[in-house]
């Protein structure tokens, strides 16, 4: 999610850039989302995403974390360019893999504009690519993802076991006090995980469970947003969890959401004020010196959730390509001190001097 | 002989002659400046010319080109995705031409997410809050010269000029480019804008790219030429390089060979002082024989002295020549006229190997000169040497003139070898042979030419100096030798130039035989006027007729530069009136089946073998399809625009076979009765008026002459050193040899004959012996100039030329000569004939 933050302050920065900016479509929850149609891109809307995270279990029983991100951002080139290579429509790609065995974090980006059949997102289903990495949906529900990066290849297949889990109000989910602050916003939790990672030219055969969120917006963030903390976790009883909070430039939260779905379906959604977000342990980046909360306490009502990480680096520096600085990483998670699954925490924000 | 006697020996020699040691060394000091300030700018431009290429092309591994100005934007993915490319960056490269303002602007079309990874040099920097400018359809980012020179900054809006249609393309300056080498004026802007903007739609310069780690760039390219053929030129970085390297290689060994010549005549200079310092001294160095010294201490004795000028004079040369550059590079840039490398500001670096390299030939060389008197001071049987009057006996070993024979004879062969790796080499070799030879075959040339005058003296003046000339002809000769040189290389240098101006001025004439010439402004392939555009023109009142014009570029061979493409109405009958051939043309029904005429440039017959009535294939097609197509090269044409070479096509094959229907010139024939300003009026009224150049044949010539003049200034500078040196050569000489003459003066006196008839005998010897190396110098000069303009013009350019004398400035310079001449033998004379009379008789026992 940190990828909305992205769009917001590239949202704010465009701001009178041009006399007259293509109009974007402007979320509603009066929109009700179908499918297939909402599996795809939707490129009237300024900025979309769909991301994957999970945990892999290698043949020799060692837990990775693993992450895949395809980004959407319109932009405001004229649209009536008729240039092929019109930049109307960016693509971005984030892949990172998540081994204690490292130490830190490898990762990976890619941009691109979209045409050329190069780079891609696609209407319909989802089939978004960016040369040799894709992420596709094929006839039986299934995702494709195929990424290679500098360090590793990931080769992944991502099956549903269970049903979509349409977030907010049916899948138009509010991230702050204004109506437009908000987007569409469906997860699959509970993916099983099938495909092989490549690490130095050796693949390996990997199974594992994921998360994938899928969701687009033209405004979210409130201009007052310094970040947000996001989790989504896959329980062993077969529930999931998603919650989030966007704190505000004074360190306080602006907005907050959690929904729990327990393994017969039935979704309970927590209220701002019954959720809280506690940092337990913080740990200093020895590159950028950005201090993140890496273990914390989310308490969803009367329930104590505990985040601990698989690593206290997994914090991706892309400064010298696209910029920005985030903490992305694999965690097991406890209910009330119990262990009670694995997911993934994002810590956006955190450093101060954000550049773009 | 111990140090000390050697020290004062020379100490002695060089206080006694001060102004004739310091020009000797003077002269040793400037050929070795000039030759290292040349090298040095060339240097510094080259570097900064090919840091500035690299910078544009990044850390790319191999460039894509088509073999026209553009290439089909189709062939990018099939480059993106093909097996062994790790990256491939698309750049739209255009001249945009800027309203009110000499010269145009380099603009690259990036995509940014590509190009940051292979050139991040090229990325702008936008304003704080503006990260999406670098994506901006109305966004541009200056390199710093640029603002500079456009006198903008960020925010600021930049009119640019394209004549497609489209008119004038106003774009924001969004920031700039931090990284740009300083001097370089390039802009950089979204790549869909600039396809969008300038009209260059589906149309790509290059694509760089840079390869997967392992793949072997050689076998990658031979596997590239396999699969697209004819569609890509593939080049690697070092290539352009070579290219640009290649351009300017002819034209920068030209000026070195001139400061060779400086060297030379240096050369000559060290050799004539000490050659008569040694004959003055003849009696001294019997003496000291006598006394014990052995011949090889002689011999060292003088080497050293000729050594020690060389090393003063080279330690000078290369502080004037750092001088002279760093001086050089500020005030005209780095390409000294020659227009090689546009853009860049270099500035000059000191280079240790260089200076090494021309401190040993400015030392070596003046070794070289006193070798002969040396050997000459050694060899010296002592008793005969004490006696007075043998001094010219001791030349005569000098007069021999079979090795001179020798010279000329090797020389006029060698002008008959091909160049060297694209250099005249033995055309240069050949002028110092002739030099050479003509230097060594004057002592007989003076003996001969002043006996067979001798009896037609009158008078006891007349008598005396020719006398004089006839029986030493030997020392007689050295004096010559200095005229001889310095104005025979004047004469050959002024009939090349001469040469070389009037043929371009009468190339020109024939050229431009039009009344009024018309250009769209921005440069380049984007400038094209489109079909309504020609009609528009061809409709404005007063235009007879209107004979358009496409000129681009093809790209023949990936290791030189591109050939310029000429597509304009020639009629195939008559060709010689649109062109200025050389030769013979093929006729045009006796063209094979399916061949059209080209006119090719000389230079295409050097450098690609193109010859009169050859089959030849150019790449030549529509869209992104691949194709060569048959010519036959119906005749050859002169060129002094483009030594790259250059091939004239008629227009109407070009617009069948390429479908690309623009055009960048026009020449207009207006109709009788109506004026060029009538018509320029009606021209600039038209809606892309704004973007024409209008002028007219006459200003084209001046123009042309004056760009011509400007690169020929660095040649006319080293003409005027080499014509001080030989005139500071008369007058070393002369006064070298009036002085040693005391005795003589005083004998004269003595037997009546009058202080001022021995000073016009003087006067009367020097110009004598000026008016003969005048004449032999001019026959030399002569043959030199038969050299420079029919084989290293043609061998270094790639153009040939006819023969003019520039008989009005030659006289002049022959005028000039002899009064000095003449001047400073009286000059010389006056401090010789001041002397006590009998003391100077008595001196000699």
């Amino acid at each position: 999610m940190w990828k909305a933050w992205l769009c917001a302050v590239f949202m704010l920065l465009t701001c009178g850039a041009r006399a007259a900016p293509p109009a974007f479509a402007v979320v509603s929850p009066d929109t009700a989302l179908a499918f297939p149609r909402d599996f795809g891109a939707h490129p009237d809307y300024r900025t979309e995403w769909w991301y994957a995270t999970g945990w892999l279990d290698t043949p020799d029983g060692k837990p990775l974390g693993f992450q895949v991100t395809f980004f959407r951002a319109a932009t405001e080139h004229d649209r009536a360019n008729p240039s092929e290579f019109a930049p109307g429509q960016l693509i971005i790609a984030h892949a990172a893999l998540s081994d204690p065995a490292d130490g830190r974090l490898l990762h990976d980006q890619k941009a691109a504009r979209a045409g050329f059949g190069l780079a891609y997102a696609k209407t319909g289903d989802t089939d978004v690519r960016l040369e040799r990495w894709h992420f596709r949906r094929g006839a039986d529900g299934a995702y494709q993802a195929r990424v290679e990066g500098a360090e590793f290849t990931l080769d992944l297949v991502l099956t549903p076991t269970q049903p979509l889990m349409l977030q907010g109000e049916r899948g138009f989910s509010r991230k702050g006090a204004r109506p437009e602050q908000a987007s569409h916003y469906y997860s699959e939790p509970h993916l099983k995980v099938t495909g092989s990672v490549s690490r130095r030219g050796k693949p390996a055969t990997v199974t594992g469970s994921a998360w994938l969120d899928h969701e687009w917006s033209s405004t979210i963030l409130d201009k007052d947003a310094q970040g947000w903390d996001w989790t989504g976790v896959n329980l062993d009883d077969g529930a999931a969890l998603m919650a989030f909070r966007i704190r505000g430039k004074d360190g306080r939260t602006l907005y907050a959401h959690a929904a729990l779905r327990d393994p017969a379906g039935s979704v309970t959604h927590y209220p701002q004020e019954q959720i809280a977000f506690t940092p337990v342990r913080l740990w200093r980046s020895p590159r950028t010196n950005a201090s993140y909360p890496v273990q914390m306490d989310i308490r969803t009502g009367d329930t104590n959730w505990t985040l601990t990480p698989l690593q206290d680096d997994q914090e991706l520096d892309s400064r010298t390509s696209t910029g920005s600085v985030y903490w992305e990483g694999a965690v097991t998670v406890s209910r009330n001190g119990q262990t009670a699954g694995r997911g993934y925490l994002e810590l956006t924000g955190y450093l101060k001097a954000l550049k773009f | 002989m111990n140090g000390l006697l050697a020290r004062w020996l020379l100490a002695g020699e060089w206080r006694i002659h001060p102004v004739r040691t310091a020009v000797a060394m003077g002269a040793i000091a400037l050929g070795v400046a000039l030759g290292f300030a040349i090298h040095l700018i060339n240097a510094a431009a080259f570097n900064e010319f090919t840091a500035a290429v690299k910078s544009v092309s990044g850390l790319s591994d191999l460039q894509v080109r088509g073999p026209q100005a553009t290439l089909d934007e189709a062939l990018f993915p099939r480059l993106v995705e093909y097996r062994g490319v790790a990256l491939a960056s698309p750049v739209l490269e255009l001249d945009a031409a800027l309203p009110g303002r000499q010269g145009t602007l380099k603009i690259l079309g990036i995509d940014a997410f590509r190009a940051g990874a292979i050139a991040p040099d090229l990325l702008g920097v936008p304003a704080q809050d503006r990260g999406y400018d670098m994506l901006m359809d109305d966004a541009i980012f200056l390199s710093p010269a640029a603002m500079e020179w456009l006198k903008v900054g960020a925010g600021d809006k930049l009119t640019l000029q394209v004549s497609t249609g489209a008119g004038d393309v106003t774009l924001r300056v969004a920031g700039g480019l931090v990284r740009a080498r300083p001097g370089q004026r390039i802009a950089v802007m979204d790549i869909a804008a600039a396809q969008w903007r300038f009209n260059r739609l589906g149309r790509l310069s290059r694509i760089e790219l840079k390869l997967e780690a392992g793949i072997d760039r050689v076998a990658f390219r031979a596997q590239l030429r396999q699969a697209f053929g004819d569609a890509l030129v593939v080049t690697e970085t070092e290539d352009q390089e070579a290219r640009s390297n290649n351009m300017s290689r002819a034209y920068r060994v030209n000026l070195n060979v001139l400061a060779l010549v400086a060297l030379f005549t240096g050369a000559f200079l060290v050799f004539s002082t000490q050659a008569l310092s040694v004959i003055r001294r003849r009696q001294q160095f019997a003496l000291l024989r006598v006394m014990g010294a052995t011949r090889s201490q002689l011999l060292a004795q003088v080497l050293v002295e000729g050594a020690l000028l060389g090393v003063a004079g080279s330690l000078l040369g290369l502080l004037l020549g750092y001088g002279m550059a760093a001086a050089a590079l500020r005030a005209f840039g780095g390409d000294l006229g020659g227009g090689y490398f546009p853009g860049v500001q270099p500035s000059v670096q000191f280079q240790p190997v260089a200076a090494l390299v021309f401190f040993l030939a400015g030392a070596g060389i003046s070794v070289l000169g006193s070798a002969s008197p040396a050997w000459e001071a050694a060899r010296a049987r002592p008793a005969p040497a004490l006696k007075a009057g043998s001094e010219d006996v001791a030349l005569s070993r000098l007069a021999r003139p079979w090795p001179a024979l020798l010279c000329l004879a090797l020389g006029a062969l060698l002008t008959q070898l091909p160049p060297v790796g694209g250099l005249p080499i033995f055309g240069y070799v050949a002028v110092a042979l002739l030099l050479i030879g003509g230097i060594a075959l004057m002592p007989r040339c003076a003996a001969w030419l002043f006996g067979a005058t001798s009896r037609l003296g009158r008078g006891a003046v007349g008598t005396l100096a020719l006398a004089r000339l006839a029986n030493a002809p030997n020392q007689a000769s050295i004096a010559l030798g200095g005229v001889l040189s310095s104005f025979a290389l004047m004469v050959a240098m002024a009939i090349m130039v001469s040469s070389f101006r009037i043929s371009v001025d009468d190339w020109l004439r024939h050229l431009l035989p039009a009344d009024l010439y018309l250009r769209s402004a921005a440069a380049g392939d984007a400038g094209a006027l489109g079909p309504n555009e020609q009609r528009r023109i061809e409709a404005v009142p007063g235009v007879l007729r209107a004979d358009f014009q496409r000129v681009t570029q093809l790209t023949l061979d990936a290791a030189q530069p591109s050939v310029a493409l000429i597509a304009r109405p020639i009629d195939a009958a008559d060709p010689g009136r649109m062109l200025p051939l050389t030769g013979d043309t093929v006729d045009a029904t006796q063209l094979p089946a399916g061949a059209r005429p080209i006119w090719v440039s000389e230079a295409m017959v050097d450098l690609y073998g193109y010859q009169r009535g050859a089959t030849v294939m150019l790449p030549l097609a529509a869209g992104s399809t691949a194709g060569r197509q048959l010519f036959v090269v119906a005749g050859v044409w002169r060129d002094y625009a483009r030594q790259s070479g250059a091939i004239q096509m008629r227009l109407a094959d070009y617009q069948a076979l390429s479908g690309d229907t623009g055009v960048n010139d026009a020449a207009l024939w207006l109709k009788p009765g109506s004026t060029p300003a009538q018509v320029s009026a009606g021209l600039r009224a038209l809606p892309f008026g704004a973007s024409l150049e209008l002028s007219e044949p006459g200003d084209i010539r001046a123009l042309s002459l004056r760009i011509f003049d400007r690169s020929f200034a660095v040649t006319y500078l080293l003409e005027a050193v080499a014509i001080i040196i030989g005139l500071f050569g008369i007058a070393a000489t002369f006064s070298a040899q009036t002085m040693a003459r005391a005795r003589e003066f005083g004998m004269l006196r003595h037997i009546g004959v009058t202080r001022r008839q021995v000073l016009a005998m003087l006067a009367t010897e020097g110009g004598l012996l000026t008016a003969a190396g005048i004449a032999v110098g001019f026959l030399l000069g002569w043959c030199i100039s038969l050299i420079l303009v029919f084989i290293v013009n043609p061998q270094s350019f790639h153009w040939t030329m006819q023969l003019h004398m520039p008989w009005g400035t030659l006289a002049a310079v022959a005028a000039a000569l002899l009064v000095s001449a003449a001047l400073t033998a009286l000059l010389a004379g006056r401090q010789a004939v001041s002397g006590d009379a009998v003391r100077a008789v008595r001196e000699d026992w």
